[in-house]
């Protein structure tokens, strides 16, 4: 099974480094870890750096993988395109990426999986350009799938769903994981998703990590006040799941 | 889930399957209507002229030479062919140019006419007509053609370098192509000044694009060029149709979108500045040829390729017809008549589909 560990991560723009000293305990196959950080932190730069698009110090520690460099997959944050493109045609092309240009029966299989699961069918041959926000989010969900990596690297997913897609999207995410051994590291802004679907959460600040663990070790009330500057404490809602109550903003 | 639930998803995803099987089968339809319009376009361009002949007879004169008289073998063989085989391999070189300037540099205008590659290659053969100064050492016969390239080259390239510079937008990129455009043609305009009177005609001629200049060594090199780039475009197909999502998102399907752009620039640098150092500026063909692709095949390189390299040759092919039936007897420059075809043509098929034009 998969296993990932980041060493002293750091990552650069230019001769600038933006992000360093991420640490990770080794995090298992099955594994949801949520990156949280206020806005501008460098979950997005910390991302391309593991993904390999950008360069930095440390080290990406990746074992017991065989898909070699289409082991992580990388969902960036802008689900912009303009592409004349159908839906359908754009989650095949994340699939058939560096292979022949016959298109089996099995990828397309595979693709209407995926598109039914995250319930995006009746959109499959809409244009790209025509989508909604939360419809473009769907489908760049759907293309990191397709490839069937190791390691789901995503940045905010489910910033522009509707709350029910975000239980939804969350769930079958966390289910995946499961299912397949995948390692999903997915960058957060909501604490009470964090909560209830990450085994693991890291927390940066300012391009540095501040910490890394358990969901109720990492997001507690000093935190909330040191990091956020709100007020608030974790309280478990009536499915016993733990949620953030914000009383205000801190003092 | 219930059990009607579950046959419902199955059918569903069937849905998917099939209906794009079908999307597939009709682009390929396509494809091959446009290569029997390009045959039907081509046997006319070989039929039509300041005389006439049926397309039984132009058939016979392609199938079985010995057949028809000597006459309609020597117009169709020597003086038509040349032309009308020149128009499709420019137009297809052009198109696909555009195409790929288009993909790579995310922008709908970009082409070899509006990036100034065109204006460019002008400027180098008007040096060459006006000073008759190669930029390399050549062959007397050869420095039009060499400088042209050698300038359009040159555009290309620094287009590309300049795109490539950090926080450099696509608008600046086409802001750029223009500047380029002003410059070639106050440096043409600089020349043309200095030109003799036989020069200046020669120059004035030159920059209206014509393909009345194709010779068949001409014909062979522009050809070469094209069958050296389609299997390099074909091959990173899936690469370049995935840039066209963006280049992070390019990249985090595993693209090096750098490398593939400076290969795709390198190669499109030479299908843009070859045709255009034999036959002169021909524009809008780099421009809409691509457009028209895009409109009804969408941008699966797979068929936006093939489609681009016809869409363009038939595009330039009807072109050279019209060029020689708006007056009988004369051949109009077909860099006239592409500007005069192209524009209307481009802006109502803009309006009739605004959605998928970009």
């Amino acid at each position: 099974m998969v296993s990932l560990q980041l060493v002293d991560l750091g990552a650069s723009y230019g001769k600038k480094l933006t992000v360093s000293g991420v640490s990770t305990p080794v995090l298992k196959a099955g594994e949801m870890v949520a990156v949280i950080g206020p806005n501008a932190a460098g979950k997005s730069t910390l991302f391309k750096r593991i993904a390999g698009l950008l360069k930095g110090p440390g080290e990406v520690r990746l074992a017991e993988t065989t898909k070699g460099k289409s082991a992580i997959s990388y969902m960036p944050q802008d689900t912009s395109a303009n592409a004349v493109l159908t839906v359908y045609e754009s989650i095949l092309l994340a699939r058939k990426q560096g292979s022949a240009w016959a298109v089996q029966d099995s990828d397309l299989r595979f693709i209407d999986h995926i598109m039914d699961a995250l319930n995006i069918t009746a959109i499959a041959f809409r244009d790209l350009a025509a989508l909604s926000g939360g419809q473009r989010q769907l489908v760049s969900v759907a293309q990191t799938l397709v490839r069937e990596p190791d390691i789901m690297l995503m940045d905010e997913p489910t910033s522009a769903l509707d709350l029910h897609r975000q239980v939804e999207v969350l769930s079958f995410m966390q289910a995946q994981a499961r299912q397949k051994g995948m390692i999903v590291l997915i960058a957060l802004h909501d604490l009470n998703q964090a909560l209830r679907f990450a085994d693991q959460v890291l927390l940066i600040e300012d391009g540095k990590m501040r910490a890394c663990g358990e969901p109720l070790e990492v997001i507690n009330s000093t935190m909330l006040r040191q990091v956020y500057g709100i007020d608030a404490r974790i309280e478990k809602c009536s499915r016993q799941f733990d949620h953030v109550i914000v009383d205000g903003v801190a003092a | 889930m219930a059990a009607a639930d579950v046959t419902m998803l199955r059918e569903t995803a069937v849905e998917g399957r099939g209906e794009y099987r079908a999307r597939t089968r009709r682009k390929i339809m396509i494809l091959i209507g446009l290569s029997i319009a390009l045959c039907l376009s081509f046997a006319v361009d070989l039929a039509w002229g300041p005389a006439r002949y049926g397309l039984d007879q132009v058939i016979l004169a392609l199938f079985d030479p010995s057949a028809v008289s000597a006459q309609v073998r020597t117009v169709v063989w020597d003086i038509r062919m040349p032309v009308a085989v020149m128009a499709i391999v420019v137009g297809a070189a052009l198109s696909v140019a555009g195409a790929q300037m288009q993909t790579i540099l995310a922008n709908p205008l970009a082409s070899p006419f509006t990036l100034g590659i065109s204006a460019a290659a002008s400027f180098g053969a008007a040096l060459g007509i006006v000073t008759t100064v190669p930029l390399i050492p050549v062959a007397a016969g050869l420095i039009v053609p060499v400088n042209a390239f050698i300038m359009a080259l040159a555009a290309t390239l620094f287009i590309h370098f300049v795109s490539q510079a950090r926080g450099v937008t696509v608008q600046t990129v086409v802001l750029l192509g223009i500047a380029l455009v002003f410059t070639f043609n106050a440096l043409l305009a600089f020349v043309q000044y200095l030109a003799s009177e036989q020069a200046l005609s020669q120059v004035v001629f030159w920059t209206m694009g014509s393909l009345t200049k194709a010779t068949w060594p001409k014909i062979w090199i522009t050809l070469a060029v094209l069958l050296i780039a389609l299997p390099l475009f074909a091959r990173n197909a899936w690469a370049l149709t995935a840039i066209r999502l963006g280049e992070d998102k390019a990249a985090s399907f595993g693209v090096n979108v750098r490398y593939i752009r400076l290969e795709t620039m390198l190669i499109v640098s030479l299908l843009a500045s070859v045709p255009v150092s034999f036959v002169g500026t021909i524009g809008f063909v780099g421009l809409v040829g691509p457009h028209i692709a895009r409109m009804i095949l969408g941008e699966d390189q797979r068929f936006f390729l093939p489609g681009s390299v016809l869409s363009g040759a038939l595009l330039l092919s009807v072109t050279s017809i019209v060029s020689k039936s708006i007056i009988p007897g004369v051949v109009f420059p077909i860099g006239i008549i592409t500007a005069l075809v192209g524009v209307p043509f481009f802006v109502s098929l803009i309006l009739s589909n605004v959605r998928r034009s970009w």
